[in-house]
């Protein structure tokens, strides 16, 4: 733990696991606050009375918006420092190439995205219904935009192409398009944002459910859960299929050590069974207490029930991800909770068709309690591709252990790891306090001064 | 094309320093001119839609300096280690103070958030000066193009460097000051009533503090940093950088005395940041990090620069993410225009 590349890798991955509470949530919140809009302007002209209730549950949500963007710009700007302050030797050697992403997610989205969410808090009283729907496009495409050149960024490190190696050793661009268009990042992009709209739609559901548990603000509670439940059911069934799917079969074709490290896969062998649980014991190089399914992951990946896939015995030791326990962890408790959540939204979604859902206390009491899980299952699955991409820090090109700030002592590392995590931790304090005002006041008339 | 980029990066920074500069510069209209609670709500509310779109120009030129200067990008940030962080903690806590500051109308809380709001405002102007300072000035680059430096050691500009000494902070107060004015300028601009007059009153008396240090600054720069003095003689075209200088300090100090000036006033201060940056710019061309002692191990716009493809081929996106910037900011400055009034216990 005291090795600076370990000091700085667990830096980063705090304050981006931190970081990305709050994206997830926004990015699919403003795709649900925009179908909200849009209904209410339709509903504008023909049914005054439900456009009005529309307009009040996009602002009740606005406000929880702003207050999760917030979070996120403040969190958000040390992510970019970071690729220079502790990783300089890898921005040094990479960053003509993602550079480009970056700067382009701060040119094209975060403008785009700023503008128009001040439009959207602060000026539903200025502007036309059609100017204000607008700004909820803005902040939808602008959110989703910058999600794109995130993951652009990251599937170049998952999977470097159109890039060349000069005389210095530096890594360059070569074809900007060819960055762009990735295979990786194609179905990385759709499995994340999918992510975060699963995020939302559950968050939306619980604060509904919870509403009418709590037999307060009611209407909005059906509204919220019944938005939730039709959103979060397609969301988790898109998450496995084809996402998910797609995802799964580009880490065997192009990372088949890390498709091993996964599943706890050892033995190469035909017929490949996939675990459902397990214990990998790296030392021993087997799986304990497994129980596993003959032939799935055989038919996940290579889609033949008896196809051969490679396990990690048959890989060179020092190309092994170094976290594997953790690796097969944070995929397995993916998949689990998935799976939990397909099962829940189904269920919910036929109570929904029948009527039944705003009235089973049991099931609202499922719908309130599961307001945490898709922010595990959205960082486990962070979790599992970038445990999945070690020892790699540009997949085949630059090792982890090649790309931190030497000249940052591991003191100074641990010195502001201890400041963000302690500044982190108050900041949690007072968003949830100030979450849980704007929840419990609901949405009627508003809680809060504004500027 | 390394210096197309080099002015491109120059010109994102001074953007940023000037739209954002009047965010933190409220701030010292916040603490030193605000007398009552809506008063310094009205200073906030005067930078409200605003101060966030300001803050992505941070983040848009730094993603710029990264791509197109990787070299530079990764030796000064790991080099700076510790006041870049602190940095990133004054702007985590100046953007929760302003957001966070009005949910709750607790008077305890209110103040706190307001002392918050410009306890970071202040602090930061201070070491963007300081950070202006240290490039100005030069680092202990290796061969290798690697330093770190530490807060301070004697505060001296010789021997063994620290990021403050003597120099970069009386840059840093030299920023504190300049941007000190260009935030009540804005706050002039946009306030009605005993708050204008008094931010006013405030911005004459800083003013004439800026254009003391400016003349003290630039005469102890060219001591310094003798680069400065054999850039603009072998480039004489860019004496246009320092008479933007004072072609924009003469329009603050007119126009602060004219009735109805204060748009003019607030825009002059912006043509004074913006020739300081590029003059700052102009004095260490070609180098973008001058190295001390040893003056050939610094970094130059060829040596910290990508590939000439990745560097052309920017361009074919950045210019249209430029237009439609400006088209954004155009749109939101132009609709949120009215004047703010000082509203006690809302």
């Amino acid at each position: 733990m005291d090795s600076p590349v370990a000091l700085h890798r667990f830096h980063f991955a705090f304050t981006i696991t931190y970081h990305y509470l709050f994206p997830q949530l926004t990015m699919g919140l403003a795709l649900i606050i925009f179908y909200w809009k849009t209904c209410a302007w339709r509903a504008a002209s023909s049914d005054p009375a439900r456009a009005a209730h529309l307009d009040q549950t996009a602002r009740f949500w606005l406000k929880i918006f702003a207050l999760n963007f917030v979070m996120g710009v403040v969190t958000g700007i040390p992510m970019e420092f970071q690729f220079g302050t502790n990783w300089s030797k890898f921005s040094e050697a990479a960053g003509g190439v993602i550079g480009q992403t970056l700067a382009m997610e701060g040119m094209y989205s975060f403008f785009l995205e700023s503008t128009f969410l001040g439009i959207l808090l602060y000026g539903e009283a200025r502007f036309s219904r059609f100017v204000h729907w607008l700004a909820s496009l803005g902040v939808f495409l602008g959110s989703w935009l910058s999600g794109f050149f995130i993951i652009a960024t990251d599937a170049w490190m998952q999977h470097p192409v159109g890039y060349k190696t000069d005389e210095q050793g530096k890594i360059i661009l070569d074809s900007f398009a060819a960055l762009l268009l990735n295979p990786w990042t194609f179905w990385q992009y759709l499995h994340n944002m999918i992510g975060a709209v699963v995020t939302a739609s559950f968050v939306v559901a619980s604060i509904g459910a919870y509403y009418l548990l709590a037999g307060k603000h009611e209407a909005f509670g059906r509204t919220f859960l019944g938005t939730g439940v039709v959103t979060g059911f397609v969301a988790s069934i898109l998450m496995v299929y084809p996402t998910g799917d797609g995802q799964g079969v580009m880490i065997a074709q192009h990372q088949p050590i890390t498709l091993a490290a996964m599943e706890g896969h050892f033995e190469t062998g035909t017929a490949a069974p996939m675990a459902i649980l397990g214990q990998p014991d790296v030392n021993a190089g087997r799986l304990d207490n497994p129980f596993t399914i003959p032939g799935v992951l055989s038919m996940m990946t290579y889609k033949r029930w008896s196809a051969e896939v490679r396990g990690l015995n048959s890989f060179p030791r020092d190309q092994w991800p170094d976290q594997i326990p953790l690796l097969f962890y944070s995929f397995h408790i993916m998949v689990g909770l998935g799976t939990i959540f397909i099962a829940v939204m189904t269920a919910a979604a036929f109570l929904l068709w029948r009527g039944k859902l705003f009235h089973l206390r049991p099931m609202l009491w499922i719908h309130m309690l599961l307001l945490p899980f898709p922010y595990i299952a959205n960082t486990a699955g962070w979790m599992t591709a970038e445990l999945g991409r070690q020892p790699w820090l540009i997949y085949g090109l630059m090792r982890t252990a090649d790309g931190a700030s030497m000249q940052v002592s591991s003191g100074n590392t641990m010195f502001t790891l201890l400041g963000f995590m302690g500044i982190y931790l108050v900041l949690g304090v007072l968003f949830l306090f100030l979450v849980h005002r704007e929840i419990e006041h609901g949405p009627g008339v508003t809680a809060t001064g504004g500027h | 094309m390394e210096t197309l980029w080099f002015m491109i990066v120059a010109v994102m920074i001074a953007v940023y320093v000037v739209l954002d500069g009047f965010d933190l510069g409220s701030g010292f209209v916040s603490a030193f001119v605000a007398r009552t609670p809506g008063e310094r709500r009205a200073v906030i509310r005067a930078i409200g839609p605003y101060w966030d779109g300001n803050e992505v120009w941070l983040l848009a030129a730094g993603g710029v300096l990264f791509f197109a200067f990787p070299k530079l990008y990764a030796s000064s940030f790991a080099g700076f280690y510790l006041p870049l962080m602190i940095v990133l903690w004054l702007l985590i806590l100046r953007g929760i103070a302003i957001e966070f500051g009005s949910h709750v109308s607790n008077p305890l809380w209110r103040n706190f958030w307001d002392a918050g709001f410009a306890f970071a405002s202040i602090l930061l102007t201070v070491f963007y000066g300081a950070a202006l300072g240290n490039v100005v000035r030069g680092v202990p680059l290796d061969k290798d193009g690697i330093f770190f430096l530490p807060l301070w050691t004697d505060f001296s500009t010789s021997g063994q460097l620290g990021v403050l000494d003597w120099y970069t902070i009386l840059i840093g107060v030299l920023a504190a000051a300049t941007l000190a004015l260009h935030g009540a300028l804005w706050v002039n601009y946009r306030v009605v009533g005993s708050l204008q007059e008094r931010t006013a009153g405030f911005a004459r008396k800083v003013a004439i503090v800026v254009i003391l240090l400016t003349a003290v600054v630039t005469s102890i720069t060219f001591q310094v940093q003798p680069m400065a003095a054999a850039s603009l003689t072998a480039r004489p075209w860019s004496f246009l950088f320092p008479a933007l200088t004072l072609a924009g300090l003469a329009m603050v100090a007119v126009y602060l005395r004219r009735q109805g000036g204060q748009l003019r006033a607030f825009l002059g201060s912006c043509l004074f940041i913006a020739g300081m940056l590029t003059s700052a710019a102009n004095s260490v061309y070609p180098f973008v990090l001058p190295a001390r002692p040893n003056a050939q191990w610094g970094l130059t716009i060829s040596n910290s620069s990508t590939s000439a493809y990745g560097l052309s081929i920017a361009l074919y996106w950045w210019a249209p993410a430029l237009a439609l910037t400006a088209a954004y900011f155009v749109f939101l400055f132009s609709r949120f225009r009215g004047k703010i009034e000082v509203v006690e216990a809302d």
